[in-house]
This record gives C-alpha cells, sequence and structure tokens, in this order.
C-alpha cells in the first residue's frame, strides 16, 4: 500500500508539473497568432455581401434649438438608402446607462458639439459622406453652458435638460453629488488641532480613451424580425439592455457577438453606433456596416471627466494628519453616463490611501454643453488621486519632511477604516509599495558629454543638445476600488463544457466578457487548466447566447469572470468525479484531476479522463457574485460600498528643458499589489499600459474644448505618448492574496492609472521649483508664458 | 476606375474604384487583406503601415490609383505560404507585445523594415523607428523586449547557429 502510495505522488508530480499553462503561468494569447497575421476580425473588419454603410451627421454646435430638418436631398443623392431623425424610431427615444437620459438621435435640441441628429445608409462611405452634407438643419444657436458658475446659476443661466426631464435625484444642472463626512468632519476646532495647514486648488483636463480600433461594427436583419450585431464593446448584454427598447424588440431577438475589440479603456462603455447601425438596418433590411472615422470616434464617446479640486490638509508638527477638507467637481458634460458611479468613487477614494482622523468631502458632476465624460481607466479616482498626493508633496514640504515618508507615516493598512467607515479587511501593503519604489536603483544621470539627442525633451525636433536640462525626482500612491460598488450586484456568468475531442479530454469555455485587450480569454484557458487537468482548451466567441459577464471595467473580470469560470469548472470536476464514484466505486475523499487523469492523493491515478467521460460531455453554467456592497450615505458617505481595493505605487524620474518647457520621462518605476498574479506577463503588461495612459495625463493629453467646441478630435491634435515619449517601466510585482477574492486575485488595470500621474507632475515640481496645479502640465506652464 | 498591382506576390485588382479611394481602403474593403488597420487615417498611427515597393508606408496616405503596377506588401505578407509565422511575428507573440493588438499589423511591418536595414538595433535606435506608430495598451516595453528578441533571433539565425 505504501509503495503505491509513493508510486501514486511521483506520478502526480510528474503530472502537475507537466502543465505550466495553469495559472500562475504565461502561456501565450489565444489570439494572439491571428492578431500577428492580421486574420484576427476586428469589429471594423466585420463584411457582409450586400452591406451598406452607415454614418451621421452631427451637430456643429454645443447647445442650439433644431428649428428644421430637411433630408429631401440627401435622399436623392444616388446610391442613398435610408435617412433617418428620431421620428423614425420605432421605440423608445432615450437610452443611458444609469439614467435614460440620452436621444438615440437628437430631438429638437443639441445639447453638445458632435451629437448625433440624422442617419444616412449608402452603398459606399463616400456617397454617405455626401448625403450627410446635403442633410439641412436649421438650428437656433444658443450661448453653451460650460463653465463651474454657468452650470451652479441655472436661473442665469438656463439648464441643459429642463428641470421637469431630470430623471435622477440631481437638481439644477448637478447631475449627482456625494457628501461624506467622518469623525468629527471640518470644524474650527479641528482645524485648530492641526499645526500646519496647506491648501491648493487642482486642476485636471479632459483625457480621451483614444483606444486605437474605431468605434465599428455590423448590424444584420435577421429573418425572424430581429437583429444580429457584431460588435466591439465592453459589456454585451448592457448594450442589449439599452437598445432594445429603442428598436422596439424584445431583448432575445437582440444578439451580440463580441467582434474583435482594439482597446477600450472605459470609452466602449457607454453605446456608440449601436442603436444607429442597428435602426438602418431595420429600415433597409440590408447589413450596415459603421466604422468612425478618427474625428467621430472623439466625438462619439465620453472622455474622463474634467475636475476642478479644492483641497485642504491639516497635520501635525510631526506629519500626523488631522483632517482632509475636499471639494470635488466634475464636469459630466450633456448626458448622465456613469457620471453618478464617478462621483460615488471620487468621494469614496478622493482622500487616498491615508489615515485621515476628520474627513470633508463634496464631489458633484454638472451637467454641461461639454461633451459628456463618463468612464474611463481610473474612474473618478484618477482626478483625485493628483489633488491628494500633490497636497501630500506640499504638506511635506511645509514639515520639511521626506515625501515618501509623510506618505508612510500616514498609509493605511489591513484593518484601518476608510473614511467611508469600511474597514480594510484585507492586505493594503501602502508603506511597503512606496518602499520598494524607494529602493529601486535609479537610472544614471545624463551624461551630457556622450548625449544620444534622441533621449532629450525636444529629441528628434534637433531643438536642444543638452543645455537647461534638470533632473528631478516624484513619488506618489494610489488607491483604486474594484468591482462595481455602492450595492450593485455585478455578477458573471460562465459555461464550461468537458468532452473528449480527437481522443483527449478537452474544455470549452463560453463566457459573454469582452476580450478588449487585457487578456482575459488567456486567464480563462489558465484557469479551465488549474481546475480540469486538462492541457486543450478552447474559448467560444463571447455572445448574449450565454448569461451577462457585466462590464470588462472596474479592473474587475479576472475577479468576476474568472471566478464564474472557476465555479463553472469546478462543477464540471465535481461532476466527472461523481461519475467515477458512481461507476467504479471510489471511496476516497480526495479525488482530483490532473493531467488528463483522475487521481487521488492516496490512491494514486484512478482513471483516465476519457474513459470515464466516453461520447458524454459535461456542460455546466455557473454565476458568480462578489460579496454585496451598499449604497454610501448621501449626506454622511458612509456605508461598505466597494467590493476590493488595490494599490500601486511610483517614482518617475524626469529630465525637464526649462528653457524650452519640454519635459522627457526618463524612467517610470511602479510596484503594484495583484493580490495573485494569475498570468505575470499580463499583469506587468497592465501595469505597465497603465502607467503610460498616466503619463500622457501628466504631460500631454487633453481634448481642448472651448466654448464646448472640441479643437482637437485627431491624432494630430490630440497628443498620446508615443514609444519616443515613454521611458523604462520597471514593475515590481507584490502578491499578497485577499481572503475574499478567487485565488486571492486583486484588479490590476486602473491602480497603475490613478497613481502614475502625480508621481510625474511630482518629479517636474521637483526640477522646476514651480507649483503646478493643472495637468497636462504643458510648456507654457513651465516657462512662465503662459 | 480600375487598380492592378501585386499584393504579397499576388496579382491583384479592384473595380469601381472612386479616385478618392486610398490604398488602405482598397486593401482592406476591396481585395480581402484587412489586416492593414484603419485607426486615424491621417499618417499619424502607423496601423495601416505596409511595404510599397520596399519602403514603408502609410496606405491611408497613399491613393489606390498610386498604386497601379506596383509592389504591396502587407502584415498578411509577413507569414509564408505555408503559414509559417515571421521572425517578427514569433517575436511579438513571445514577448507578450500583443494586447488589443489593433496596432500590431503595423508595428510588425516597421520592425521588419528595421531590421532589414539594421539586424541590431541599440533601444535608441528602435524608439525613433517605431516612433510613427502608435500603441495604446501596451506602454511599448513588451514591443521594445519583442524588437531585441526578433533582433537576436535574426542575427543569431544569420549567423547560423
Amino acid at each position: 500500500m505504501s509503495t503505491r502510495t509513493i508510486q501514486g505522488q511521483k506520478n502526480l508530480q510528474d503530472i502537475r508539473q507537466s502543465s505550466p499553462d495553469g495559472i500562475g503561468g504565461s502561456p501565450l494569447r489565444p489570439d494572439g497568432n491571428l492578431k500577428v497575421k492580421g486574420e484576427f476580425a476586428y469589429s471594423s473588419d466585420m463584411w457582409h455581401e450586400d452591406m451598406l454603410w452607415g454614418m451621421a451627421l452631427r451637430s456643429p454646435h454645443p447647445r442650439a434649438n433644431i428649428l428644421s430638418v430637411d433630408i429631401s436631398e440627401a435622399l436623392k443623392v444616388p446610391g442613398v438608402y435610408a435617412v433617418l431623425t428620431h421620428d423614425d424610431i420605432p421605440g423608445s427615444k432615450f437610452y443611458g446607462l444609469e439614467i435614460q437620459d440620452q436621444p438615440a438621435l437628437a430631438i429638437d435640441k443639441v445639447r453638445y458639439h458632435g451629437e448625433a441628429i440624422a442617419l444616412v445608409a449608402a452603398d459606399h462611405p463616400e456617397t454617405a459622406r455626401r448625403a450627410v452634407k446635403k442633410i439641412k438643419v436649421e438650428y437656433e444657436v444658443l450661448t453653451p453652458i460650460v463653465t463651474e458658475e454657468q452650470c451652479l446659476n441655472p436661473e442665469v443661466h438656463g439648464y441643459v435638460h429642463e428641470p421637469h426631464e431630470y430623471k435622477s435625484h440631481g437638481y439644477g444642472n448637478i447631475c449627482h453629488e456625494q457628501k461624506l463626512v467622518s469623525g468629527l468632519g471640518v470644524t474650527d476646532e479641528v482645524r485648530a488641532m492641526a499645526d500646519v495647514i496647506v491648501s491648493g486648488t487642482y486642476e485636471v483636463g479632459m483625457q480621451d480613451q483614444a483606444f486605437l480600433g474605431p468605434e465599428s461594427g455590423l448590424a444584420v436583419p435577421a429573418e425572424d424580425g430581429g437583429i444580429d450585431l457584431y460588435i466591439a464593446t465592453q459589456w454585451l448584454h448592457v448594450d442589449r439592455q439599452q437598445m432594445a427598447p429603442v428598436l422596439a424588440l424584445p431583448e432575445e431577438k437582440v444578439r451580440l457577438t463580441l467582434a474583435g475589440v482594439g482597446g477600450a479603456f472605459g470609452g466602449r462603455e457607454d453605446l456608440s453606433m449601436q442603436i444607429h447601425a442597428c435602426l438602418l438596418a431595420q429600415r433597409t433590411g440590408k447589413p450596415v456596416k459603421i466604422v468612425y472615422a478618427r474625428d467621430e470616434s472623439f466625438f462619439g464617446h465620453v472622455h474622463r471627466h474634467p475636475a476642478k479640486m479644492f483641497y485642504e490638509h491639516g497635520a501635525t508638527r510631526d506629519g500626523k494628519l488631522v483632517f482632509a477638507d475636499c471639494r470635488i467637481v466634475l464636469d459630466g458634460g450633456a448626458y448622465a453616463s456613469a457620471s453618478p458611479a464617478v462621483v460615488g468613487n471620487a468621494a469614496s477614494l478622493g482622500h487616498g490611501p491615508y489615515v485621515i482622523p476628520n474627513v470633508k468631502m463634496h464631489a458633484i458632476a454638472l451637467y454641461s454643453n461639454n461633451p459628456s465624460c463618463g468612464a474611463m481607466r481610473g474612474f473618478g479616482a484618477v482626478q483625485a488621486a493628483f489633488g491628494y498626493e500633490s497636497q501630500m508633496d506640499k504638506l511635506a514640504a511645509e514639515l520639511g519632511m521626506d515625501p515618501v515618508e509623510l506618505r508612510q507615516l500616514n498609509a493605511m493598512s489591513e484593518g484601518d477604516y476608510m473614511p467611508t467607515g469600511q474597514q480594510i479587511d484585507s492586505p493594503a501593503p501602502v508603506a511597503e509599495l512606496l518602499q520598494r519604489v524607494k529602493d529601486m536603483p535609479l537610472p544614471p544621470p545624463l551624461d551630457l558629454d556622450n548625449l544620444d539627442i534622441r533621449t532629450v525633451p525636444g529629441a528628434l525636433s534637433n531643438t536642444s543638445h543638452g543645455e537647461g536640462i534638470v533632473r528631478g525626482i516624484g513619488y506618489s500612491v494610489g488607491i483604486k476600488n474594484v468591482g462595481f460598488s455602492e450595492g450593485f450586484d455585478d455578477y458573471s456568468t460562465a459555461r464550461v463544457r468537458l468532452e473528449v475531442i480527437g481522443g483527449e479530454p478537452v474544455a470549452m469555455v463560453h463566457t459573454a466578457m469582452a476580450e478588449v485587450g487585457q487578456g482575459g480569454v488567456t486567464v480563462h484557458a489558465q484557469i479551465a487548466r488549474t481546475e480540469l487537468g486538462v492541457e486543450q482548451v478552447t474559448i467560444h466567441p463571447a455572445n448574449t447566447e450565454v448569461g451577462s459577464a457585466g462590464s470588462t471595467s472596474a479592473s474587475r473580470q479576472t475577479y468576476m469572470t474568472g471566478g464564474a469560470v472557476k465555479l463553472a469548472a469546478e462543477a464540471v470536476k465535481q461532476a466527472l468525479i461523481e461519475k467515477g464514484r458512481r461507476r467504479y466505486g471510489w471511496t476516497e475523499k480526495d479525488i482530483t484531476l490532473v493531467g488528463g487523469k483522475v487521481v487521488s492523493e492516496s490512491a494514486g491515478v484512478l482513471v483516465p479522463m476519457v474513459d470515464l467521460l466516453g461520447d458524454e460531455a459535461i456542460d455546466l453554467t455557473r454565476e458568480h457574485h462578489h460579496r454585496p456592497t451598499v449604497p454610501f450615505d448621501k449626506e454622511t458617505g458612509q456605508g461598505f460600498g466597494h467590493v476590493q481595493y488595490t494599490f500601486c505605487a511610483n517614482r518617475a524620474v524626469v529630465d525637464v528643458d526649462i528653457e524650452l518647457g519640454l519635459v522627457k520621462v526618463v524612467e517610470l518605476t511602479a510596484a503594484q499589489d495583484v493580490g495573485k498574479a494569475l498570468n505575470p506577463l499580463s499583469v506587468v503588461g497592465q501595469i505597465q499600459g497603465g502607467c503610460t495612459q498616466a503619463l500622457g495625463l501628466a504631460v500631454m493629453e487633453e481634448i481642448i474644448v472651448k466654448d464646448g467646441k472640441v479643437r482637437n478630435a485627431s491624432f494630430t491634435d490630440y497628443l498620446i505618448p508615443t514609444i519616443l515619449d515613454t521611458p523604462p517601466i520597471p514593475v515590481d510585482v507584490l502578491e499578497l492574496p485577499d481572503p475574499n477574492a478567487p485565488y486571492g486575485l486583486r484588479g490590476v488595470g486602473e491602480a497603475p492609472t490613478v497613481s502614475a500621474t502625480p508621481s510625474i507632475v511630482a518629479a517636474i515640481r521637483q526640477a522646476t521649483g514651480i507649483a503646478l496645479n493643472r495637468i497636462p502640465v504643458r510648456p507654457e506652464h513651465l516657462t512662465g508664458t503662459l | 476606375m480600375r487598380v492592378t498591382f501585386t499584393a504579397n506576390g499576388k496579382p491583384v485588382e479592384a473595380d469601381d474604384v472612386w479616385e478618392g479611394e486610398s490604398l488602405l481602403y482598397v486593401l482592406r474593403e476591396r481585395v480581402g487583406l484587412p489586416g492593414s488597420k484603419n485607426a486615424c487615417e491621417q499618417g499619424e498611427c502607423g496601423s495601416c503601415t505596409v511595404y510599397l515597393d520596399g519602403t514603408p508606408v502609410c496606405s491611408c496616405l497613399v491613393a489606390a490609383g498610386q498604386v497601379q503596377g506596383r509592389e504591396v506588401r502587407t502584415v498578411e505578407g509577413l507569414t509564408d505560404e505555408n503559414g509559417e509565422l515571421g521572425l517578427v511575428q514569433q517575436a511579438f507573440i513571445d514577448a507578450g507585445a500583443v494586447q488589443c493588438g489593433f496596432c500590431t499589423p503595423g508595428l510588425l511591418v516597421q520592425t521588419d523594415a528595421l531590421l532589414e536595414q539594421e539586424a541590431q538595433p541599440s533601444d535608441n535606435d528602435i524608439r525613433e523607428a517605431l516612433s510613427g506608430n502608435l500603441c495604446r495598451c501596451t506602454g511599448y516595453e513588451k514591443i521594445m523586449d519583442a524588437v531585441r528578441l526578433a533582433s537576436a533571433r535574426k542575427c543569431a539565425k544569420g549567423s547560423g547557429e
């Protein structure tokens, strides 16, 4: 017996070592091969015989009454099959993620520059473009409501939406607000407890997700009167939920299949061309493809909320924080989108990863005639991090302390309480992450004698040869929630099927998860391999034939859909083992699946899986729900509002040409706790990508909006970091398991985008001595020529 | 108008081409080569980079009529006749340089062109050569890794190892 056990254990060990592609490994992407061959079908690659091209007419005005729309000339253009206005919408005319305040096509008025008014379907994109130009719209142009002052004085400047149209609990031009008070709040008595008080007003510009794959898709009318849509999105089911009422179809007749997604970053959470393509397909009875040009993409999706923030922090002489008084004003633009949730995040995370005994916070999102804002990576936590981290540096300077030490002195850790009253019940290694980036080796100093001009600010423009360059170093840390908060049950569904194909046990994983580039498909295969002990895993195309997977956002997909795949795979495993117990009468308690075999630690290999499965497939579906949360109290902000927290720390090294006002980030170091790295290669890729978007926000990325009009809707004028702008990004990954999460994992994608921006600004401040309170930092801020 | 040219070694022809159409449109919508991507169609992002008579160009900036009688090689043409991946393609997969992958076709062609010209580029050479190709997902670190890996493999192959 003992011999058999030892033999069995040896066997098991050998089998286990043969599977490096389970969780914790870094197998290659299942879609990588197609992607490098140019054969992966993105949503803009969809093609159908006889298909038409759809295009929208967009408003040139941010605020106007529409007096008339004349489509007669457009209809006469040869090759035009349909021209539609809101009059042609068969069902509900409004949709929205949280508040149904957005018309599918403008009705009587436009509220932002680029709002869609009419649609054309034609046989060639150029035909559609010409027809769009022939639609005549008569406008009564109105003064746009674009500043905070205008928004907050509706009696003077009017309303973006008529007060009776407000479907939220907002008032005036306020879309949503969240207050928070903890400890004693911020009173005169509390202020008196502080030895030092620093305050500042901070501003964040409007950042764009700038995913490379344009909004696009193909709508195909079906014989049953329904519609099939092939689409790049972040959440198939919530798209369908918003679309079906507008199309006047039951949800089951609106079938969505995920087409290849060229990045998302929050910009695909709202609908863009989904309804438009389907309306045109319904009307013409033909397949309709819509592909946005880049300028239309800038108009067609929501952006990161620009913010104005006031922060006041008080501390004792030895650096202990006493209070924080914060006000965050987010410009939500014309329609609500995700603004309420963004406000909730800004309010509950806006004090940073610090223990502060007394906090007062007020966060609001405004309705304005600026472009609509909603989800973008970091979701409300990004803006606030620039505010509170700027304050930490200011406070450290005031106290004569090292900025990292000040942060570590006040850093929250496991067991501490958020100002919302929620206890942090998993590791929160804030001080350690800061120490890790601080301890990483620094890049070598700039060597002016052996200078490669490509490494200095201004680089290839040949504007400098290194004169006037000053180096600075800055630190930051940030906090982000994982998953949807405030009582939202953002469950996920997974179906796992196990069967014998070609003499091998093969698992199939079917979810509606949107793979937007993050690598979820790789991780799902790893989970199935680990749980089922098989090598071969296929990923079924994501569609609405299976239950909702929730959104690919909020750093939640590995946690939520990964969790669902784990549950479904475990169920399949148990069903298979049960089958074996019934057939063979096994009595062992410790039966599991490894290396394509049913095994027991005590008895060794019991039977190959293929023999046990035979011709039968085991096909089971499971839902994963995270632990419940509750909405924050409207006045006090108290409540167990977030599922999980995640932390990242950064160190930035910058070279600044103080004569030209140009910045070159030399190195951007990151340390992040990911709980458990299910796929280390993907984890590092997410952290580096997140840091780079933060770099963009720090020094270059902004949609310039003047009087409500977008001035730079192109990649010529809206600058995202190139490979020359982006430095080496060394990453230190920490794995402290969260006992509440599947495998102990922690969401990864967003935290670096929250934390990295302030480190770069801090480094520029250190280099120049200039108090920078607005991002992106532009050359004129550094040369005093503003 | 009718446009005839060579795409990845094979003669192709497209009929009823409107004079304003780009090479990118013709490749993607008329001759069944959608591998080159349409991210900005302004020559800013490099996603549509193809070889035109051996020189990498943004195919969105080339009028279809300009390629009459010329040779185009797209990302699809980096794979050999047997479907085997080219050296640069394999390096991008192995290094984890492909995330959403929309920038990948353009980067592959540009990297292929770089390594043709300079088999062992320095990091600054790589950054300069790829500065016309935007990537929004990776932070470029793994793209640097991929190019270094492709370079190393190419040199090893070249030296007969």
